[in-house]
C-alpha cells in the first residue's frame, strides 16, 4: 500500500513541479507569442498527418498480422513494434540512413527527382509516423483479435464478397479499437522528439515541433518551455481521461 | 509465482548491496577517485585522451558528460552534480558563476575558430561564407542558443552574408554529422570539429571574418572531487593537455 502511494508520487511530482513552476502570469503571452504558436501549428499538423498515415498503412498492417500464424507472424509483429522499444534517437539515424539524400532509398529519390527528405516538414511527420504507428496496428489487431468471426462468417455466407465484408461488418466492428489506437498514436506523434530532431533536425515553423521548442527555450525562454510542457500534459491527459481504460486493450 | 518473486527479489537486494558495499573500492586501489566532467561537445575528442593521461597518472577516473554548452549550463543550474565545468564560450561560465555555482575563477585552457565543413572533395565547390547564401544548397548550423550557433552568426554578420539554414541544431556535433552523412552540403563548425572527424573536409574562414572561441574551465562548488577537479584542470593547462588540445585542433594559451 504504501509502496503504490510512493509509485503514485513518483508520477505525479514531476507534474506538480510543472504546475507550481508555471509562470501563470505569463501563460497568455507565452502561448500566443509568435514561436509558441508556430510550434503548436506545426506539432498540430504533423501529428494529425502521421495519424492519417498510421491509419491508411496501420489498419491493413493490422489485418495481415491478425491472420497471419506462426513464425511469419512472430517476425512482422517484432518488426511492427520495433519502433515502441527502439530509441526515437536511433529509429532517427535509421531513417536518416534509409530515407537520407545517400540513404537506401533517400539516394535513388535524390538522384531521380532531386527530392531531399531530411529537414523538411516531411521529414518530421515520417519520424513521428515510424514511432506512433505501432500504437494504432497494436490496437487495431488487438480489435481484430477479439472479434466474433461468425459475423463475418455469416455476411460471407449470404453472399457478401471479401471487400464487401471488411467495409460492412468488419470496420464498423473494429471502429472503437481504431478510435483508440488513433488517439494513442496521435499522442505519441504530439510527443515525439528523438526521431524528429535526428531525421528532421530542428528549424521553426517547419521541423521545429512543440517538444523540440521545449528543447531549444529550456535554456533561452525557460518560462516558455514550462507553458509548452503545460499544453502537452494536458493534451495527454485530456486523452487519457477522455479514453478511459479502452486504451491498448481489446473494446470490452 | 510467489515464490519466485520472493527468489527475484531476494537477488536483486543481495546485488544490489553488492554493488553499493562494492563499487569502486572493490575493484580497485583505494587511493582511486572519480571524477564528473560537463565538457562542451566539441571538447570530446581531446577531452577522452585528457581524461586518459589523468587515469594513467593521477588514478582520478573521470566521467564525461559531453553535450552543448548551453545544456550542461541549464543541468547545471538545476543541480546536476559535476566536479568540472568546461564551456565552449565565456557567457555560459558566466551564467553559472552568477548563479554562485563555481569555485574560485575560471580559466581560460584553449581556443578554437570557426571553418565551413563540406563534404570531402568539396564536391559543391564552397570557397567562401558568401558561398553558403547560395540557392538550392543545404546549409546546417548550430541554433543560436548554442556557442557554435552564436559564433556562426557573428562570422556571418562579420562577412555580411545571409544564410538561409536547412536545421539549427542543438549541438555543434549534430552539423558535423549532417554533412559527415551527406545530408547537408555545408555547416559551419570548428577547426578542432574537422581535425579530428576525419569524414569532412574544411574551409578555412579568414581572420577578418573569423570568430575566436574562448573556452574556459572551472571547478564546481559543488564538487564531491575538488581535489581530482584540480587535478584536471592542472593537467589541462600543463603543456601535456596544451599538445593533446593543439593535437585535436584547438590553439593554446
Amino acid at each position: 500500500m504504501a509502496l503504490a502511494g510512493l509509485g503514485l508520487l513518483f508520477f505525479l511530482l514531476p507534474l506538480a513541479g510543472l504546475i507550481v513552476r508555471a509562470p501563470w502570469n505569463q501563460a497568455v503571452g507565452a502561448i500566443t507569442s509568435p514561436e509558441t504558436a508556430t510550434a503548436l501549428e506545426l506539432s498540430l499538423f504533423c501529428s494529425l498527418a502521421a495519424t492519417a498515415i498510421a491509419l491508411v498503412l496501420g489498419i491493413p498492417l493490422a489485418l495481415v498480422l491478425s491472420r497471419t500464424t506462426g513464425n511469419l507472424r512472430r517476425l512482422m509483429r517484432a518488426l511492427t513494434t520495433l519502433p515502441m522499444v527502439l530509441p526515437p534517437v536511433v529509429g532517427g539515424v535509421a531513417l536518416l540512413l534509409a530515407f537520407g539524400r545517400r540513404g537506401l532509398v533517400g539516394s535513388f529519390l535524390y538522384q531521380a527527382f532531386g527530392i531531399q527528405i531530411p529537414f523538411t516538414t516531411a521529414a518530421a511527420v515520417m519520424a513521428e509516423t515510424f514511432v506512433a504507428m505501432p500504437f494504432l496496428v497494436i490496437a487495431v489487431e488487438g480489435g481484430l483479435r477479439s472479434l466474433d468471426p461468425r459475423y463475418e462468417e455469416a455476411a460471407r455466407a449470404l453472399g457478401a464478397r471479401g471487400w464487401m465484408v471488411f467495409a460492412r461488418v468488419t470496420l464498423p466492428l473494429l471502429r472503437p479499437a481504431i478510435f483508440s489506437g488513433a488517439v494513442l498514436c496521435w499522442a505519441r506523434a504530439l510527443g515525439e522528439f528523438g526521431a524528429t530532431i535526428t531525421f528532421a533536425g530542428n528549424f521553426p515553423g517547419r521541423t521545429q515541433t512543440v517538444p523540440v521548442a521545449v528543447y531549444v527555450a529550456l535554456e533561452t525562454r525557460p518560462d516558455s518551455a514550462i507553458i509548452l510542457s503545460l499544453i502537452l500534459l494536458a493534451v495527454s491527459l485530456a486523452i487519457l481521461v477522455g479514453m478511459r481504460d479502452r486504451w491498448l486493450g481489446p473494446p470490452l | 509465482m510467489t515464490r519466485r518473486l520472493v527468489v527475484l527479489a531476494a537477488f536483486l537486494l543481495v546485488v544490489g548491496c553488492g554493488g553499493q558495499s562494492g563499487g569502486a573500492n572493490a575493484t580497485s586501489t583505494p587511493s582511486q577517485t572519480t571524477l564528473t566532467v560537463f565538457a562542451a561537445s566539441s571538447l570530446k575528442p581531446a577531452f577522452d585522451k585528457v581524461g586518459a593521461r589523468l587515469q594513467a597518472t593521477k588514478n582520478v577516473v573521470p566521467t564525461f558528460n559531453y553535450a552543448g554548452t548551453q545544456t550542461l549550463t541549464g543541468q547545471l543550474q538545476q543541480g546536476a552534480p559535476g566536479d568540472v565545468f568546461a564551456s565552449a564560450d565565456t557567457a555560459h561560465m558566466t551564467t553559472l558563476q552568477n548563479a554562485g555555482l563555481v569555485s574560485g575563477s575560471a580559466k581560460i585552457f584553449a581556443h578554437n575558430s570557426l571553418e565551413i565543413a563540406v563534404s570531402k572533395g568539396n564536391p559543391k565547390g564552397i570557397h567562401t561564407l558568401a558561398d553558403l547564401s547560395r540557392a538550392g544548397l543545404v546549409v546546417v548550423l548550430a541554433d543560436p542558443s548554442v556557442p557554435a550557433g552564436k559564433y556562426a552568426q557573428q562570422a556571418l554578420a562579420k562577412a555580411q552574408v545571409t544564410v538561409h539554414p536547412a536545421s539549427l541544431e542543438l549541438q555543434v556535433t549534430g552539423v558535423l554529422t549532417k554533412v559527415a552523412l551527406g545530408e547537408a552540403d555545408a555547416g559551419i563548425v570548428y577547426v578542432s570539429d574537422i581535425v579530428t572527424s576525419g569524414k569532412v573536409d574544411g574551409v578555412t574562414i579568414p581572420d577578418s571574418q573569423n570568430v575566436i572561441a574562448d573556452y574556459p574551465v572551472a571547478v564546481l562548488k559543488a564538487a564531491q572531487n575538488a581535489a581530482g577537479a584540480q587535478a584536471f584542470i592542472d593537467l589541462v593547462l600543463s603543456s601535456d593537455g596544451q599538445t593533446i588540445l593543439k593535437a585535436a585542433g584547438f590553439q593554446g594559451v
